[in-house]
């Protein structure tokens, strides 16, 4: 039942995907210029012979001029015929992306493609949602526990003021100030150089840090209510009335419970990071994935754009089937 | 004859000593006490008295620059420096910028995008949220089917690369050029958003579509418009205008984003423009002059800060207010 329901919904991220492609397809092309825009202008014969290389040449989205200059030469073979008429950027896109092929950048005159952008980028921008995600979990929960366990205290005052702070302050707003405050007075240089980001460094801390404020706040609200709400229920007392250590209590019927709507909403608290992290690496110019998509857009590096976007909606939309599937595993009550 | 003294006794006795609290009368009587809420919305009428008066309020005109009496990068009024063109006066009382316009003033008039980004796309994506919302889950069947799968694939589309997008795409078009790129603001801000609205909405409808009520009112001859107007409408709403309180920020905050990446609010060199600048520009460029200037920065993330908080305290308030049993006690 639950592995019938995991593949229903895998099988639909495909018409997903199709439609966030054809979407930004549609707007990317909408936007004035092209990837070989270049301050002084470039000579025809380049354009064209550029334009040729990369199939830019081609209509958008279909070549009815082509079926026309078969059918007059003769071609009288539908599919062959059809095949003409999808000659085109966008049914050429699909065609790579069904092979897994995301295209040559543009950017870099089709001497790296898209994919190996993305697979080099990528560990960089992970490594900073790892640091978001490790500090919100780790400093949230707690947070949250303990503020839940001793309600109105001055912890649970705290807890409430710092979660109340992080989720409604934009997390770029933050980051702004941080980047100030660290080089103002701390005398620490914010922003580093490219070689620093190799590895792991202490370079990640602050965008890390900055990026997670958000989901730890969110995470300290949300598991703040859900063990107020589980504190007072029955079988709570139960185990106290057995006489089971306060321990006890609170790891083996407290939190397993009150830690259901936590483990539940983190795929989206996860995705959230990761989408919302190229305004933060923008500001701490973290050379990640989230960079790279506004320079690209920048440059009109439509195949880069597609990348980036499809990488992110794959995010977003694994992250929505996380939901409902730890639903159905976490909570027997509920049967999805 | 006994038996009807008794009924009208009866009548008389059980009568309602008040009349019957309402759900908004008992909504408004627990928002009421809540002091933060209070709060909030006090701070958000003050922004809006300072967004309306602000040719007023503003000391200078936002756009105008006068370098020769201002200087540029004039420090905040109480901020000594020797240039005596760049200490801090009164005049000017949060400084100037890299042009010689006053801080302080532009500062105020970015109260007006701020409010008008908040509520604008809020109401548009309440009602498209609530018309496929209503539409899906009170015809149910097909319809309900094909809605929720478009708004499924707009729910996977990652929002803030969508805004980015769009903004690109059509800011030099016709529509990317109207009050300041303004209108396609609201456009792109409305795109995504209503989907959460429009769930809820459908989920709401489910639970009450059910209800004894509704089949009462189908029994005396009510038509579906009627009853989806008169009986259902009124019993989602709670929940809608705790989510639509939530929106709000969320439409801020992203247009601060999308302004600090160039591409929000255009900036404008007419003097009498009514949306000359935002906050989120105000971040860009102050981000860009920190070091000369800090207080370009200072000053629009506060106020970023302040009106999100003042956002979020409202929503918390109406979500007590509204739905007590999720109220985290």
């Amino acid at each position: 039942m639950l592995l019938s329901f995991i593949v229903r919904r895998v099988l639909w991220l495909i018409p997903v995907i199709l439609a966030v492609t054809t979407i930004t397809f549609f707007l990317m092309h909408q936007a004035p210029g092209g990837p070989w825009d270049r301050e002084k202008p470039v000579a025809a014969a380049t354009l064209q012979a550029l334009n040729q290389k990369f199939g830019l040449d081609k209509p958008v989205w279909v070549n009815p001029t082509e079926v026309r200059r078969r059918w007059e030469q003769g071609e009288r073979n539908p599919l062959r015929l059809l095949a003409a008429f999808l000659d085109s950027q966008y049914f050429r896109y699909l065609w790579g992306l069904s092979h897994l092929d995301l295209g040559p950048s543009y950017r870099s005159k089709g001497t790296e493609s898209v994919q190996s952008i993305l697979w080099r980028k990528f560990p960089t921008t992970a490594k900073v949602g790892l640091v978001a995600t490790a500090f919100a979990v780790v400093v949230g929960i707690p947070l949250g526990v303990f503020g839940a366990l001793k309600q109105n205290s001055w912890i649970d005052y705290v807890s409430l003021t710092v979660a109340t702070l992080g989720v409604s302050i934009p997390s770029f707003v933050i980051g702004v100030l941080v980047v100030i405050l660290l080089s103002q007075l701390f005398g620490v240089k914010p922003i580093r150089e490219p070689e620093e980001w190799q590895g792991f460094s202490t370079a990640y801390l602050a965008p890390g840090i900055v990026l997670g404020l958000g989901t730890m706040s969110y995470l300290t609200r949300l598991t703040r209510s859900s063990m107020l709400e589980v504190i007072r229920q029955d079988y709570v007392r139960t185990a106290r009335a057995k006489g089971l250590s306060e321990w006890r209590v609170v790891t083996r019927h407290m939190l397993r419970n009150a830690l259901i709507a936590v483990v539940t909403v983190l795929g989206p608290a996860v995705a959230a990071l990761v989408t919302g992290s190229f305004i933060i690496e923008t500001i701490f110019n973290v050379p990640g994935m989230g960079r790279e998509y506004v320079v690209a857009i920048a440059a009109r590096d439509y195949s880069m754009i597609m990348g980036t976007t499809l990488m992110y909606a794959l995010f977003v939309a694994v992250a929505n089937i996380w939901v409902d599937v730890m639903y159905g595993v976490l909570d027997p009550r509920i049967r999805v | 004859m006994a038996a009807t003294a008794t009924v009208r006794q009866l009548d008389r006795d059980l009568a309602l000593r008040r009349p019957p609290r309402s759900l908004w009368s008992d909504a408004w009587r627990r928002f009421r006490k809540n002091r933060l809420a209070l709060a909030g919305v006090a701070y958000i009428a003050f922004l809006a008295v300072v967004a309306v008066a602000a040719p007023w309020i503003a000391p200078h005109n936002p756009v105008q620059s006068d370098v020769a009496r201002a200087g540029v990068f004039r420090q905040a009024a109480w901020i000594r420096d020797p240039n005596p063109m760049r200490t801090g006066t009164w005049e000017y009382p949060l400084g100037t910028d890299s042009v010689g316009r006053d801080v302080f003033s532009r500062l105020v008039y970015g109260t007006r995008v701020s409010l008008v980004v908040g509520f604008v796309p809020m109401v548009f994506t309440v009602s498209i949220g609530m018309a496929i919302g209503l539409t899906a889950g009170y015809l149910g069947g097909r319809v309900d089917n094909i809605l929720m799968r478009f708004t499924d694939v707009v729910y996977a589309f990652p929002d803030l690369l969508l805004f980015i997008i769009m903004q690109v795409a059509f800011q030099d078009a016709w529509i990317g050029k109207l009050l300041n790129g303004l209108v396609l603001l609201f456009i792109t801000l409305s795109l995504v958003s209503w989907v959460t609205v429009a769930r809820l909405v459908r989920g709401e409808v489910l639970a009450v579509k059910g209800k004894e009520f509704v089949e009462a009112a189908r029994a005396i001859g009510a038509n579906g418009l009627q009853i989806v107007v008169r009986h259902i409408v009124p019993n989602t709403l709670g929940p809608i205008i705790v989510v639509a309180a939530y929106i709000v920020p969320g439409a801020i905050i992203s247009e601060a984003i999308l302004s600090y990446l160039g591409i929000g609010i255009r900036p404008t060199v007419r003097l009498d423009a009514p949306f000359p600048t935002s906050w989120g520009s105000m971040i860009l460029e102050g981000s860009k002059a920190w070091e000369s200037q800090p207080w370009m920065l200072i000053a629009p993330t506060l106020a970023v800060a302040s009106i999100t908080l003042a956002f979020t305290f409202i929503g918390d308030g109406l979500r007590d207010a509204f739905d007590p049993r999720q109220r985290e006690r």
